[in-house]
């Protein structure tokens, strides 16, 4: 096949992986609107129920231990319920068919959308001869993938159809600006950029970003959840259905902590290919600069978490001030700052 | 940076370190001069002031990316301090074009890293104190405990204890019985390890990049295709020591440049891609300080280490060899000249400076194209970054070259006290345009300048960083140490034991204590207590 033909064919991968994901946004939505009401009626009478246990977790369940995590008893004392994210049997009887039926086409639909971007990225690769990450159209590609494949990932270990919506957004939003803002036909690298850190470089940053990504989902839930579940009576929102601020919480966190090593990586990595390329490991590149502010930030969250004196909401602003730190490094300096990474392509 | 302390994890006193905490005594009336230090010094070792040193760190970062630093494009920063009259002379004098140098800037993170070891050293004896003792007692009523799980087994009550401490070991639990009928176990204790490693490790890094600092020092040196470069200070174009380093002491080493490869984007026509730089190599002999020679070549992401500093390949362009003659026909200036680049078509300024010439010092400023068009709209320019069609546009002025005598730039003429040559039409300024073999005859019979042909040259930056392997190192370090304080989990179970009302059966009873948020606690305590009836 001629690299045209890689072209099109990846064009179309990319383009049919949004449209599918659209329509799996669709469906979780449906999936959320149709869970809503029924868990408004049910919810007041419900003891404070399990805590969110990877699915699998069967030895929670011994003997009528209190399953509830360590100090749980505060968190959960809301009078929330769990959600679905509890793996007991008892939960799937309260969704109607409907709503099944909807998250199961829409979970069905993310993981073929997800294979089509794979393959977009792949025939990408196989078009321009090389890692398919030299510039913003590409890198917004990868990031979108590790995106999803992070949370079909994360899927097969709990029950995340909840957060399926607010993961397709982000995404659909990403591709969106792929494929009409920065577009870039394939092109050869600059000298600077043929090494193999780029593969080593790039590569982890983009994972890292979808993981962060993942995490400030959770944070913005976790955020939202503890509003509504600080005001009395509150309930009917398709939030109930969602698990409780203490367990979106902790999903932050430890998508925090897979993040944040990622991303120190991404930092020493980039050194090591400056020293290379550029002749010193630090430059203060503007993009080394926010590289270095956005670790700075995340550290800042990772230390407001453990401690005791500190807020978990103040802390999750923290990371949610780096998210912001991430979108800026992506979307504005690669664009409008000159600099030695100014490789956009645009 | 301390953390968590008055999460529940330990039921015995904790070591002094200074009694930080609820209790403390931040309020008392008269603290003297000795306890204001303290005071202060708690405060800056505290987490608040970590956690708000960071964040003013990461916000003292920010102007270096948003204004020109004078480090990184000192020609961009003087440019932007003539656009803003009123801001710019302001802000230089706070820093903001030299942020990462400032004042203000290094207070900021040597305070962070004050704080940090002095957080970080009574931890860690603390942390030596705690690996080598053992487990605390079993506190009385482990049901108390935020994980607990109660059980009656087979076995008598020694039997059931000694399957349980197996169960713990393979756990990987550090187990201990105080007395007949308890277990203390703890595990985890990497967690605590790691955080440490990797913030003293952060101290390494700053060690390093401050030793590459004071130690290393980088030159930049434009050799033409032909020419050798002797690595001597003089030789240096720019020469930038730090402050310890001896420039006179550089090993004697020399590299040729024998030919410089450049390719070019000829094909893709897509939007910015034509004429983009595809390759750049530079063939090279280097002879050490011995003599022996060995061919070797740079290219970007390939430097040639030298073994007294790596020789890195950072530019490029074209030195045309112009040679200019008197009116009798004598040589007085001839060389390749190098001209440097403007824009990705290597549209080239440059000078040609003749002191010697008669009756007065000749200058000549302007381009070299190495694909030329002129047009009114935008002067002499290049349309594509190789020699496709080379020309030299030239302007002549005589005069004085060096009125003040002071250090000048070889690219650029200083014209305060020279004349521009009329045209031979009449015109102000002489304009003379040279394509390669042709020659020029200068008006006023001051003889004829030449432009012989075009080399490329090779711009290369010489440098040295003695602290860079410290710093990955410790970069490393605090990388693995950083993996181990997210991933380990510091647990502590108690066990106690004791006979149930039916014979050859025995009560056993688990309580597990974490530190920090741990999901897992209450598995791990079921799990324990399932593990010796499965053994069974």
């Amino acid at each position: 096949m001629t690299d045209t033909t890689y072209a099109q064919l990846s064009n179309d991968a990319v383009y049919s992986a949004i449209l599918v994901l659209f329509l799996a946004l669709v469906g979780y939505v449906v999936y959320l609107a149709k869970v809503a009401p029924a868990r408004a009626r049910g919810d007041a009478s419900r003891a404070p129920a399990r805590e969110l246990v990877a699915a699998g977790g069967a030895l929670s369940s011994t003997d009528g231990a209190p399953a509830s995590g360590t100090a749980d008893g505060a968190g959960a004392a809301a009078g929330r319920a769990a959600g679905p994210a509890a793996s007991g049997a008892d939960e799937a009887g309260e969704e109607s068919l409907g709503a099944r039926k909807a998250a199961g086409i829409a979970r069905s639909l993310t993981v073929l959308g997800t294979l089509l971007l794979v393959a977009g990225v792949v025939l990408r690769a196989a078009e321009v001869h090389r890692w398919p990450l030299g510039n913003m159209y590409e890198f917004a590609l990868a990031g979108a993938m590790f995106t999803l494949l992070g949370y079909v990932a994360w899927s097969t270990r709990r029950d995340l159809r909840w957060m399926g919506a607010f993961v397709m957004a982000p995404v659909l939003a990403v591709l969106g600006s792929a494929v009409s803002v920065w577009y870039t036909d394939a092109s050869a690298l600059m000298p600077s950029l043929r090494s193999y850190w780029l593969a080593v470089h790039v590569t982890i940053a983009t994972l890292s970003v979808a993981v962060f990504t993942l995490g400030a989902v959770a944070g913005v839930l976790y955020l939202l959840q503890d509003r509504i579940e600080s005001r009395a009576g509150a309930g009917g929102s398709f939030m109930t259905r969602l698990p409780p601020g203490r367990g979106l919480e902790r999903m932050a966190y430890s998508a925090h902590v897979v993040a944040f090593p990622l991303w120190t990586f991404t930092v020493i990595a980039g050194a090591i290919w400056a020293r290379q390329a550029w002749g010193s490991y630090w430059n203060w590149d503007p993009k080394e600069v926010w590289s270095f502010v956005i670790w700075v930030v995340y550290a800042a969250y990772l230390h407001a978490r453990a401690t005791s004196g500190w807020k978990r909401q103040n802390a999750t602003w923290i990371a949610l001030a780096g998210f912001v730190c991430l979108i800026l490094n992506f979307a504005v300096v690669n664009v409008f700052v000159v600099g030695q990474h100014s490789y956009s392509g645009l | 940076m301390s953390t968590t302390r008055d999460t529940p994890l330990s039921t015995q006193p904790l070591p002094d370190d200074g009694g930080r905490g609820p209790g403390a005594p931040l309020a008392q009336p008269r603290l003297g001069p000795r306890g204001w230090l303290r005071f202060l010094w708690r405060q800056l070792t505290s987490m608040r002031t970590a956690l708000f040193l960071l964040l003013l760190l990461a916000v003292a970062a920010i102007p270096g990316s948003t204004f020109p630093q004078r480090s990184i494009d000192a020609t961009r920063t003087a440019q932007w301090i003539t656009e803003h009259p009123s801001a710019g002379p302001l802000l230089d004098r706070l820093g903001f074009f030299e942020v990462y140098a400032s004042p203000w800037f290094a207070a900021v993170y040597l305070l962070l890293f004050v704080s940090l070891i002095g957080c970080v050293v009574p931890r860690t004896r603390i942390h030596w104190h705690q690996l080598r003792s053992r487990p605390p007692r079993a506190p009385r009523r482990l049901e108390r405990l935020p994980a607990h799980a109660e059980e009656t087994l087979d076995g008598t009550p020694e039997e059931v204890r000694e399957r349980l401490r197996e169960s713990l070991r393979r756990r990987r639990y550090r187990v201990h019985a105080h007395d007949d009928t308890t277990l203390s176990a703890e595990k985890g204790y990497a967690r605590e390890t790691g955080n440490l490693v990797f913030h003293l490790a952060l101290v390494g890094v700053l060690v390093g990049v401050a030793w590459g600092h004071l130690l290393g020092w980088k030159g930049d040196v434009i050799v033409p295709v032909g020419q050798t470069f002797a690595n001597t200070l003089s030789r240096y174009d720019t020469f930038s020591p730090g402050p310890w380093v001896d420039p006179n002491d550089l090993a004697p080493y020399t590299i040729r440049l024998d030919a410089m490869d450049v390719t070019f984007e000829t094909e893709d026509t897509g939007r910015g891609q034509f004429g983009m730089p595809r390759d750049f190599r530079a063939s090279t002999t280097f002879t050490d300080a011995d003599g022996s020679s060995s061919r070797r070549e740079i290219s970007v992401n390939h430097p040639l280490e030298t073994g007294a500093g790596s020789v890195f390949l950072l530019g490029n362009g074209y030195a045309p060899h112009i040679t200019v003659k008197d009116a009798d026909g004598t040589v007085v200036y001839s060389d390749a000249t190098p001209f440097l680049a403007q824009d990705n078509n290597y549209t080239s300024v440059g000078a040609v400076k003749v002191p010697g010439a008669e009756p007065d010092d000749l200058g000549f400023a302007g381009f070299f194209l190495p694909t030329g068009v002129i047009d009114d709209e935008s002067g002499p320019h290049s349309v594509f970054p190789d020699t496709l069609d080379p020309q030299l546009v030239l302007t002549a002025f005589s005069g004085e070259l060096f009125p003040d005598g002071t250090p000048q730039s070889v690219y650029t003429l200083d014209t305060t006290a020279m004349t521009p040559l009329k045209g031979k039409d009449g015109a102000d300024q002489l304009r003379i345009l040279l394509r390669p073999g042709e020659s020029y005859e200068l008006p006023g019979n001051r003889g004829t300048v030449t432009f012989d042909g075009v080399e490329r040259f090779a711009g290369l930056s010489i440098r040295t960083d003695p602290g860079k392997t410290l710093t990955l190192v410790s970069a490393l370090l605090a990388l693995a140490g950083l993996v181990l304080s997210l991933v380990v989990r510091r647990r502590r179970v108690f066990v106690r034991v004791g006979p149930a009302e039916a014979p050859g059966r025995t009560v056993v009873s688990v309580g597990g204590l974490a530190k920090d948020d741990d999901e897992g606690m209450a598995d791990e305590v079921a799990a324990v207590l399932t593990a010796p009836e499965g053994t069974r």
